[in-house]
């Protein structure tokens, strides 16, 4: 009896070892960056949204969105250059959060800003705030990647999905305008910033850069794995 | 006459321990005949054990303040200002601020303003006057009778409040100060304080900060010098002791923390309007028709309310305020 019991508490271990070895990585990733949006959820129900709550879920969606977005952006020459393949596993979901934080910011200002004053958005908005109309675009463009990311997509559009995908540098450089053009003087550092960790995240991926820190890169796992051979002399 | 030793007289402190002791002995009897049959009525005496406690902070005692600021409770005259829409809450006005002296994250000045201590305080009358002066601040209260002015403050960052001030007309000050003829500006600069003012550490504008408006403006009756909100002193973050309020110029031209009022003849240069010259104007009139090169000035946000409403021209005070500028190219003065 005792030791069935304890055998099916083993076999669940082991199995949510095996899961958390899986997917792990995954789960954690996600869950941290939605913590933004479970904050706010929280701040919103304890009716602490600040003294200006346009202002807070514009502020924390929108920074959110850029930060996703760059993580999702440093996947792959995380797994290119460090040969961190497991970042790969979570690229698809942090641009899918990025987008659905650019989903509320921009809600936010269509709806809780601007009370869905069409009008008021094309007048006062679109066509006299140029950061809006830079965010606005930064928007457009991703949307045809958050429809294509599913694999069905991705197999349909086959060599063009590639093609059609890097429009995300497009958005994230429109983002980075977005926030450099409605920040104050004294404020611009932030922006800039994020400006600075999209140039590198481009830099990395210009063929010959690339080319060589891979190099770099084969070369260490090399330099790693001899070290191992010359480690374990008992074989 | 009886003669009394002084051994038989009850030292002050002891005596008003005594009293302290039965006090709180006649609250804590007074309590348990309440837990006992909660019909008894609670006396007045247990209230008394509350005067005995500390002042919480070194906040000015309210017998210096004039009548209009010594409101233990946040007060106002009206609830609505002339054109019928409320008046922000006291916590909205005092947990929202652009005072980068201490930071740049409005509902952060507050926290970072609780440590400037304004007291003693004075204000410095200067430059072109035939009577240049000194006035502490204690006197300003006293010399110019306290009111309270209803205002919408419009920040350039297009979201609006409505703030009931109390203060004084800037014209009297300046009267007082008998501006020579040569006059034809005046110039404003907030206290350097660097070591309580931690913005003013950071290179992030050029300190201390200074404003200016001219002659005719800074005389418009509508032009005050505040030194309250809400019938209380003004708090830290919204540049106590003393702050200038020009209602129909975007908020930053309305100073904070004034240690200096300087007549000049030149135009004075100005904190944002030197940080960005081609951003903020000298003049810095609310105009919904004169954008901001990033942004349109057309609409605001009042703080409380969701959806935006239409900026007027001259923040609503156009019929009081628009002869000054008649004539002006009011889109090449912003």
């Amino acid at each position: 009896m005792l030791s069935s019991a304890r055998q099916r508490v083993k076999s669940a271990c082991i199995a949510f070892a095996a899961f958390l070895r899986r997917e792990g990585f995954w789960w954690a990733v996600t869950l941290a960056a939605l913590t933004p949006l479970f904050w706010l959820l929280w701040r919103a129900a304890s009716g602490d949204l600040g003294v200006d709550p346009v202002n807070t879920i514009n502020n924390v969606t929108g920074r959110a969105a850029m930060i996703a977005l760059f993580l999702s952006l440093a996947c792959t020459p995380l797994s290119t250059m460090f040969g961190f393949h497991r970042a790969l596993t979570v690229r698809k979901s942090l641009g899918l959060i990025a987008f659905f934080y650019a989903s509320l910011h921009l809600l936010n200002f269509v709806g809780l800003d601007y009370g869905l004053n069409l009008e008021l958005i094309v007048r006062d908005a679109l066509l006299s705030k140029p950061y809006i109309l830079a965010g606005s675009l930064a928007f457009l463009l991703l949307l045809p990647l958050a429809l294509t990311s599913t694999r069905g997509w991705m197999r349909r559009l086959g060599k063009r999905w590639k093609r059609l995908h890097r429009l995300v540098y497009v958005a994230g450089a429109l983002a980075v305008l977005h926030f450099l053009w409605q920040a104050k003087a004294p404020e611009r550092w932030e922006p800039m910033i994020y400006g600075a960790l999209l140039s590198l995240l481009l830099v990395v991926r210009i063929p010959r850069i690339r080319r060589s820190l891979s190099i770099r890169s084969t070369q260490a796992v090399k330099n790693a794995a001899r070290a191992n051979r010359t480690w374990q002399p008992s074989e | 006459m009886v003669k009394i030793s002084p051994s038989e007289i009850t030292p002050e402190h002891v005596y008003l321990n005594r009293r302290k002791f039965m006090a709180a002995a006649g609250a804590a009897v007074g309590s348990l005949a309440l837990a006992a049959c909660s019909a008894a009525p609670l006396t007045g005496r247990g209230a008394t054990i509350v005067e005995d406690k500390p002042p919480a902070a070194p906040v000015r005692r309210a017998e210096n303040l004039p009548p209009a600021l010594a409101h233990a409770e946040p007060t106002a005259g009206a609830d609505r200002d002339e054109l019928g829409d409320p008046l922000n809450k006291f916590e909205e006005i005092t947990n929202y601020n652009n005072f980068y002296e201490f930071s740049t994250n409005k509902e952060a000045v507050a926290v970072e303003a609780a440590k400037f201590n304004p007291y003693p305080w004075q204000v410095e009358v200067t430059g072109l006057v035939n009577n240049p002066f000194v006035i502490d601040i204690d006197d300003i209260y006293k010399r110019y009778t306290q009111e309270e002015r209803i205002y919408r403050l419009r920040c350039v960052e297009a979201w609006s409040m409505v703030i009931p001030w109390v203060g004084f007309p800037l014209a009297s000050l300046l009267k007082d100060a008998d501006p020579k003829s040569a006059a034809k500006y005046v110039k404003f600069v907030t206290v350097y304080r660097p070591e309580e003012m931690r913005g003013q550490r950071m290179n992030i504008l050029e300190w201390p900060y200074q404003e200016g408006l001219r002659l005719d403006e800074a005389m418009h009756p509508l032009t005050i010098l505040a030194t309250g909100m809400y019938g209380k002193p003004l708090t830290n973050q919204q540049g106590a002791p003393i702050r200038l309020v020009v209602p129909w110029k975007y908020g930053f031209k309305s100073i904070k923390s004034i240690v200096t009022i300087e007549l000049t003849e030149e135009m004075p240069a100005t904190t944002w309007s030197t940080a960005a010259p081609h951003e903020y104007g000298f003049y810095a009139n609310v105009n919904p028709t004169v954008d901001h090169p990033r942004w349109s000035q057309a609409s605001e946000r009042r703080i409380g309310e969701l959806g935006r409403r239409p900026t007027l021209m001259f923040n609503g005070y156009a019929e009081e305020v628009a002869y000054l500028y008649e004539g002006m190219d009011l889109r090449r003065n912003y």
